[in-house]
């Protein structure tokens, strides 16, 4: 072995039945990912100066989370959504209703109750799923968008009575611990997804995300070996909204502070999935990479040109961007149908095995 | 029968909705009926979009997010050209640039993801659609432009003698709706009397039995997103004739999806049926529903056009998910 531990194994398999269940599947890699979660914890926002912070590593964590949600629905259970911004709006607005109207309520119960609400809608809007599939329920889903998009702008209660459902909100206290400055805020969301993530990564190695994959590979021949594709999908919804519903909570209060029912609309909807798209379709390190992706690319975009001495105006660069995603979808779809996430495996086999071609 | 109690319900639900203002005398009858024809004529063209789509789906299989784009891109192409072209030439060289589209699409696009699941087609065309909008407006502009198409823009009154004051009646939407019925009629001729039109017949009931007889699966594509170019062309002059051209055409077009839902996917009457009722029940809902939906529960205004085509569509996926004319849908393992 030359190059031992630098690049882990693929893991084994267990040998036995008892740590199967256990929390994590790795006897592996506990000291490398606990390290790689020091670091980002405390490292980064030592390093990091607060643009960094916010204008880039916070809404890539908490659109991270929305990009998970989405992911556990299209890329596990094989449901598509093209209205999940919309879910994320009921979270967001949910989280602001019960921080206006509950002040005493501890913040986590908010996002807790953001979540949940988020899920409510999200079984509603997803029980035609029962009946339809693919193509039918992508309008399905629109209809969800575009209807909560008409809920929050025109139904005055839930903004307040303020124009327009625009809301604005105070930074978060917990317990004392008031979420203010960049640093603060990017510790608290990463420390939310974190946890998302490790249940995420347990829920699809359960039953349910079996029973999932089950349904998205086949939904007649999953039927038939026991699986109730009311429950599955049902909970692929739930689970799925839930996610987008914290994310949207935190996209409220943790990022944007202030925020109008357009801050939830068809686009970002569009952007999350171009994330799993272009991250990788089931799989969780794919919505790391996509979100991360997605916010980069504009950001990249409207520099590199000033970069290489090419003054370009806004209204160009905005369409560049329009017809890179365009094009990298197109691309992903057909190149690379699993996303980086796949591409990074692909790389890590190569490292692993380099000088040697295999 | 009994099964199909609620999608009678549902139909029967609707054409109550629609006389409801007349009964409860909400409106005048003369009101009603501009209303109405509003409606339709909005409905023209969402059937007009929603053509497209049924056109593509039928031949390929592909849910083709991309119309609206088209749409917005061949219209921009319009009205950017007809600045120094004639009408007639410019719209020749537009519908020139969608079949060179069409044939791009179908080599870039199309051809590597042959055989893979609509779901990844339906996102492959999504792509296609923000390159499009990218696109047409890097070559054409960004602004708000106006297609010219030579008629007169003020309203006429009809019917005076009828209904007190008359009805107002717009010339470009009777112009709109009698090239919409001229597109239509020609579309027809084209599947039912010319050899490509059998040749897209057979591809759309059966793509594997209608190659193994030596039809050309590419072209067939090749022709048919042509065709649906031509049709985004023909939507795109006269809806950017009536609004003006700008961004918000490829964001109307969305509209095209819950007609397609209601129509049948496969369906053209369909589409054009959806169309017309997308088109008078949304205007229906937002004239006369919504001042009450307002009243009722202090609303910060109306709006409900922008979701009740997919509220209806939802409707109609729960009690008839194949359309109003779609083929129903047989799982296989």
């Amino acid at each position: 072995m030359l190059y031992p531990k630098l690049y882990p194994r693929n893991r084994a398999l267990e040998s036995r039945y008892r740590p199967e269940p256990w929390l994590s599947p790795a006897s592996r890699r506990w000291t490398s990912s606990l390290g790689l979660a020091l670091f980002a914890f405390l490292g980064v926002p030592l390093w990091a100066g607060d643009y960094l912070l916010l204008s880039l590593l916070i809404p890539v964590l908490i659109l991270t989370i929305a990009a998970l949600g989405l992911n556990l629905l299209v890329g596990y259970s094989g449901q598509l959504s093209l209205g999940h911004a919309a879910f994320m709006a009921v979270g967001a607005y949910t989280a602001y209703n019960l921080a206006l109207r509950a002040p005493a309520l501890n913040f986590l119960i908010v996002l807790l109750g953001a979540g949940l609400s988020a899920a409510a809608v999200g079984v509603v809007f997803g029980t035609p799923s029962l009946k339809i599939k693919g193509l039918y329920l992508a309008v399905a889903t629109l209809a969800a968008q575009f209807f909560l998009d008409w809920v929050f702008a025109r139904v005055r209660w839930f903004s307040n009575y303020s124009n327009s459902g625009s809301v604005s909100v105070e930074a978060i206290d917990l317990w004392g611990w008031t979420i203010d400055t960049p640093s603060d805020r990017y510790q608290f969301a990463l420390a939310l997804l974190a946890l998302l993530t490790i249940g995420a990564n347990n829920l699809v190695r359960g039953h349910l995300g079996r029973a999932w994959m089950a349904i998205r590979d086949q939904e007649v021949a999953a039927e038939v070996i026991g699986i109730r594709p009311v429950h599955a999908k049902l909970t692929a919804f739930a689970v799925s909204s839930f996610y987008c519903g914290v994310a949207g909570a935190l996209w409220g209060f943790v990022h944007l502070g202030a925020w109008e029912p357009l801050a939830f609309n068809l686009n970002l909807s569009l952007n999350l999935l171009f994330m799993i798209i272009i991250g990788g379709m089931g799989s969780i390190l794919g919505a790391y990479l996509g979100a991360a992706f997605i916010v980069i690319l504009p950001i990249a975009l409207n520099r590199l040109p000033v970069w290489f001495g090419v003054p370009i105006s806004t209204a160009t660069a905005s369409h560049l961007e329009v017809m890179t995603f365009g094009s990298l979808i197109v691309l992903f779809l057909i190149l690379q149908p699993h996303g980086l996430a796949r591409l990074c495996a692909l790389g890590r086999e190569k490292l692993r095995s380099w000088p040697f071609a295999y | 029968m009994i099964k199909r109690l609620p999608f009678l319900g549902l139909v029967c639900g609707l054409a109550l909705g629609l006389i409801t203002p007349l009964l409860t005398g909400a409106s005048s009858p003369g009101f009603w009926l501009e209303v109405l024809l509003g409606g339709l004529m909005a409905g023209v063209l969402y059937a007009l979009v929603a053509l497209g789509f049924v056109l593509i789906f039928k031949a390929s299989g592909v849910f083709n997010f991309a119309q609206g784009a088209m749409v917005l891109f061949s219209a921009l192409a319009v009205a950017r050209l007809s600045e120094r072209l004639p009408l007639w030439f410019a719209v020749l060289i537009t519908l020139m640039i969608m079949i060179l589209l069409a044939v791009l699409i179908e080599r870039l696009v199309l051809r590597p993801l042959v055989n893979q699941s609509g779901v990844t087609l339906l996102m492959a065309t999504l792509g296609v659609a923000y390159v499009l909008e990218g696109l047409g407006q890097t070559v054409w502009g960004s602004d708000i432009y106006s297609i010219d198409v030579g008629i007169p823009r003020e309203p006429m009154l009809v019917l005076e003698t009828v209904f007190p004051g008359g009805i107002l009646l717009n010339r470009d939407d009777l112009a709109a709706a009698g090239g919409a019925i001229a597109l239509v009629g020609a579309l027809v001729l084209l599947f039912r009397k010319s050899k490509t039109g059998l040749a897209l017949r057979a591809v759309a009931g059966d793509p594997q039995a209608a190659q193994s007889v030596g039809i050309s699966l590419r072209r067939i594509w090749v022709t048919v997103w042509s065709i649906a170019g031509g049709v985004a062309t023909v939507t795109g002059v006269v809806w950017g004739g009536k609004l003006g051209v700008q961004f918000s055409l490829a964001l109307i077009a969305l509209k095209a999806l819950p007609v397609v839902i209601l129509g049948g996917f496969t369906s053209i009457p369909g589409a054009i049926l959806g169309g017309l009722i997308v088109g008078v029940g949304e205007k229906m809902a937002e004239v006369f529903l919504g001042p009450q939906l307002v009243r009722a529960f202090e609303l910060a205004g109306g709006g409900i056009e922008n979701w009740f085509a997919y509220v209806l569509a939802l409707l109609f996926l729960l009690v008839r998910p194949e359309g109003l004319f779609g083929e129903r849908h047989i799982n296989r393992v």
